[in-house]
């Protein structure tokens, strides 16, 4: 009995402050917006937002809602973060791997690499490339194109888009050679464990990837067509680049600092992961007849990545939140869009910051959620 | 194509080395003269050629030069650690070359055409940087708009701070257990006062400075500092209550934590901004300087409980165990048995931790309060020092470069010393 009081009495103080905290902030937060004229809701989402945008990936303008302001500023976060994870795990693997090579430049080159970008703040990069580095681009009259079809200019980075004709049948071949590649994966692996066969899974499935879109050009009616970005005179000295697809400044630079800052940290994780493989794996995998490129493939690369993955995505979570660095030099990010210009126009406080914050909880806790299971699942099963 | 170029070796490994170095050499040769004279000595051949003579020369060089045993020890080295297969020669090819051709660029704006007298933007006539522009606004990006004369407020604080920092390691044997006491609660309280009283003023004479005049690399330190010495003690509380086996606690803990982990610290700050002052009583007033250092503190405390928590659980279950069939209770087992322990184990997390808070201060800039960053938004945007964001950013680069290489080797360093104690 006398146990019991005795857990039940800081539970009791816990939640009794808790609830004290709250119910201060919202007594607080009623007198304060009832004196403001402000009352809470969320039917200014309705509203017409009658703001603008830069740069959107749907359409978008003034007369949509905040809703739909929403909807399209959290899209450009999910591409910079999406743009920037590709970038930072490229880059990560191959400053990881260099920094094991027994080459003495490479490694040095490499740990050196790793040094530089980590220990400079996200936004000073940030800052160095947008406001310094990218201005010294040329005008867009002066600009040399870039693999002969794009221009990076001081406005932007132009390159050609693409105009399909029939996309849906395009896309269903893709879909179609998705498919048939998980099945053919999952029959060879039983093939292998009835038989013994190895079917070339790999070559198999690049063929398909290739053939079926292939076909779907030359059967299914699905054309491609680029559109080139030309140089259009606006003004006597003002010039302007149309067609294509316009990336902005803004977009260029925090993709550029986000990889180079994250790739920093996905190569410690490479690193750590290749590291953590004991060398008596890689000789008794030896031992046993395999060849160097199946004991990449299937001792070393498993056991590595049950390393490397969890600790990885870590990083993909920071970098998917760090991307809201964006509202400091105005790329029209979820932060900026919602949480500053929606903000200031209907001084909805509490709503917004909240919503803002809700939406990179749950990103956060999704990923989180996934990863544990995924951790279950790659978990060592000891008998 | 190693077999293919090893058909042109003669058989003697002598010739081989004198043939390979002097390819080698020349190759070198002519990327340096190129790029430090300007002077191109293989323009007789055609376009491309021209362009990658140099990589292919020293390429066939090295492939001369490989061979499993020389005699003589440069070789043998070179072989070993920069020359021990085709690709790795070709990479090594391309550092070097990526070297010499970026010294002189860089050296040129940096050191040789850049200016530094002066104190106008006249000053500045060479093509390299404008160091004259950092040395006008150096007080700035350091103090911020704080009085010039009173700078030595701020110097003198800074000292005051870190000495007192310092005295826990001059304790005498049987001070030694309130070191953690002295640490946790009264060296924050002093710091505080020290830092309120001489740097804001207002009392002892002192000319009361206001919060928006602070800024610059020295409102960096007192942010991070106090957003350090104000989460440790609260991070340690969360990470107990995490562990803890009352479910109320434990979840009100894990609710918390989880929270802060999963939101960007720029919203967090906005929160701090524009949502914190409607929660508070209406004639409440809570300097913006104040809020920041309060979000910033609850945001990292999450960050920090996770690292203690990693502490405690790398200690052995015989610890608790032993403690407890002493006798001891709850409070008692932690404080003289578990954190004394878990809390040594941490420092190099701690150390990480306040790493990344180093790097994230300047995002306060954010919310208008102009740290460095905010400073050289402020000077780059002045109409008599337009044109030099390159040099403003360059130079916060490198300062926070120092500190934070420096710490990050510092914490290191306690890790790996910790590692072999154990």
């Amino acid at each position: 009995m006398n146990n019991k009081i005795k857990k039940l009495i800081p539970q009791i103080l816990t939640i009794l402050f808790v609830i004290l905290i709250f119910g201060f902030f919202t007594i607080n937060a009623q007198v304060n917006m009832d004196n403001r004229g402000i009352d809470f809701g969320f039917g200014f989402l309705k509203q017409e937002a009658s703001f603008d945008m830069q740069f959107t990936l749907l359409d978008y303008d003034g007369q949509d809602s905040y809703a739909w302001a929403y909807v399209v500023a959290l899209l450009n976060t999910l591409l910079v973060s999406f743009l920037g994870i590709i970038f930072c795990t490229i880059l990560g693997v191959i400053i990881g791997v260099a920094r094991l090579s027994q080459n003495f430049l490479i490694r040095n080159s490499a740990a050196w690499y790793v040094e530089f970008f980590r220990n400079i703040p996200l936004l000073l990069q940030i800052f160095f490339w947008y406001y310094a580095a990218l201005r010294a681009l040329p005008l867009p009259e002066t600009a040399e194109p870039w693999f002969g079809v794009t221009y990076m200019t001081i406005k932007g980075y132009y390159i050609p888009s693409m105009i399909w004709e029939n996309l849906n049948v395009f896309l269903s071949c893709l879909i179609a050679a998705i498919v048939s590649i998980i099945f053919i994966r999952i029959y060879a692996r039983k093939l292998q464990e009835r038989e013994g066969k190895q079917l070339p899974v790999f070559y198999i499935s690049i063929g398909l990837l290739i053939i079926l879109p292939l076909l779907s050009f030359l059967i299914g009616g699905v054309k491609l067509d680029f559109e080139l970005p030309v140089l259009k005179q606006l003004a006597q000295t003002s010039f302007i680049f149309e067609g294509g697809i316009a990336l902005p400044p803004e977009l260029i630079a925090l993709v550029v600092a986000l990889s180079l800052y994250t790739s920093t940290f996905v190569a410690e994780c490479v690193r750590a992961g290749i590291q953590g493989i004991s060398k008596g794996q890689k000789e008794a995998a030896a031992s046993v007849g395999l060849n160097p490129n199946q004991i990449l493939k299937l001792v070393i690369m498993p056991q590595a990545l049950r390393i490397i993955i969890p600790p990885t995505t870590n990083q993909y979570l920071n970098l998917t939140k760090n991307s809201s660095l964006a509202a400091a030099i105005a790329y029209p990010d979820l932060v900026l869009v919602f949480a500053g210009t929606a903000l200031m126009q209907t001084g909805k406080a509490i709503e917004i910051v909240g919503i803002t914050m809700l939406t990179y909880l749950t990103i956060s806790l999704s990923i989180a959620a996934l990863m544990n299971w995924y951790n279950k699942r790659i978990e060592i099963k000891e008998k | 194509m190693n077999i293919s170029l090893s058909k042109i070796k003669t058989s003697n490994p002598i010739t081989n080395i004198y043939i390979g170095s002097f390819l080698l050499s020349l190759a070198i040769f002519d990327v340096f003269v190129y790029s430090f004279f300007d002077l191109n000595i293989t323009s007789f051949l055609p376009g491309n050629l021209n362009l990658f003579f140099p990589l292919i020369i020293g390429f066939i060089g090295l492939s001369f030069i490989r061979m499993e045993y020389s005699g003589i020890k440069l070789v043998d080295n070179i072989n070993k650690h920069i020359n021990p297969s085709n690709f790795n020669a070709l990479l090594t090819l391309l550092i070097i070359f990526t070297i010499l051709k970026a010294i002189p660029p860089a050296l040129s704006w940096m050191v040789l055409d850049a200016n530094i007298s002066g104190d106008t933007k006249a000053a500045c006539t060479g093509t390299g940087a404008c160091w004259t522009y950092i040395k006008v606004w150096f007080k700035r990006f350091m103090y911020g708009m704080y009085p010039n004369e009173l700078h030595w407020r701020i110097n003198s604080a800074f000292i005051l701070v870190i000495a007192l920092g310092f005295v826990g390691y001059f304790f005498k044997e049987n001070l030694k257990k309130y070191l953690a006491l002295y640490y946790v609660v009264i060296y924050p309280i002093i710091a505080f006062l020290i830092i309120y009283y001489l740097i804001s003023g207002g009392a002892f004479g002192l000319v009361w400075v206001e919060t928006g005049a602070w800024g610059g690399l020295s409102l960096t330190f007192i942010v991070s500092f106090f957003c350090l010495i104000f989460c440790f003690p609260l991070g340690m509380i969360l990470a107990l209550g995490r562990r803890s086996n009352l479910p109320a606690v434990k979840y009100v803990s894990i609710c918390y934590i989880e929270f802060w982990r999963g939101v960007p610290l720029i919203t967090v700050l906005f929160m701090s901004s524009v949502m914190f002052p409607m929660f508070l009583p209406e004639d409440f007033f809570m300097d913006k300087l104040v809020r920041v250092i309060i979000a910033i503190t609850l945001f990292e405390a999450a960050y920090c409980a996770e690292v203690i928590r990693g502490g405690l659980q790398a200690l052995p279950r015989g610890q608790y165990d032993a403690a407890k069939s002493l006798g001891m209770g709850y409070w008692k087992m932690h404080i003289f048995v578990i954190l004394p322990q878990a809390l040594k184990l941490v420092i190099p997390g701690i150390a990480n931790t306040f790493l990344a808070l180093v790097k994230d201060t300047p995002l306060i800039f954010v919310v208008g309060l102009a740290e460095i960053a905010g400073m050289l938004a402020l000077a780059k945007t002045n109409p008599k020092w337009l044109g030099f964001a390159m040099e403003g950013y360059i130079f916060a680069a490198i300062i926070f470069w120092i500190i934070c290489y420096a710490m990050s080797k510092y914490s290191y360093n306690l890790e790996q010393k910790y590692k072999t104690e154990r």
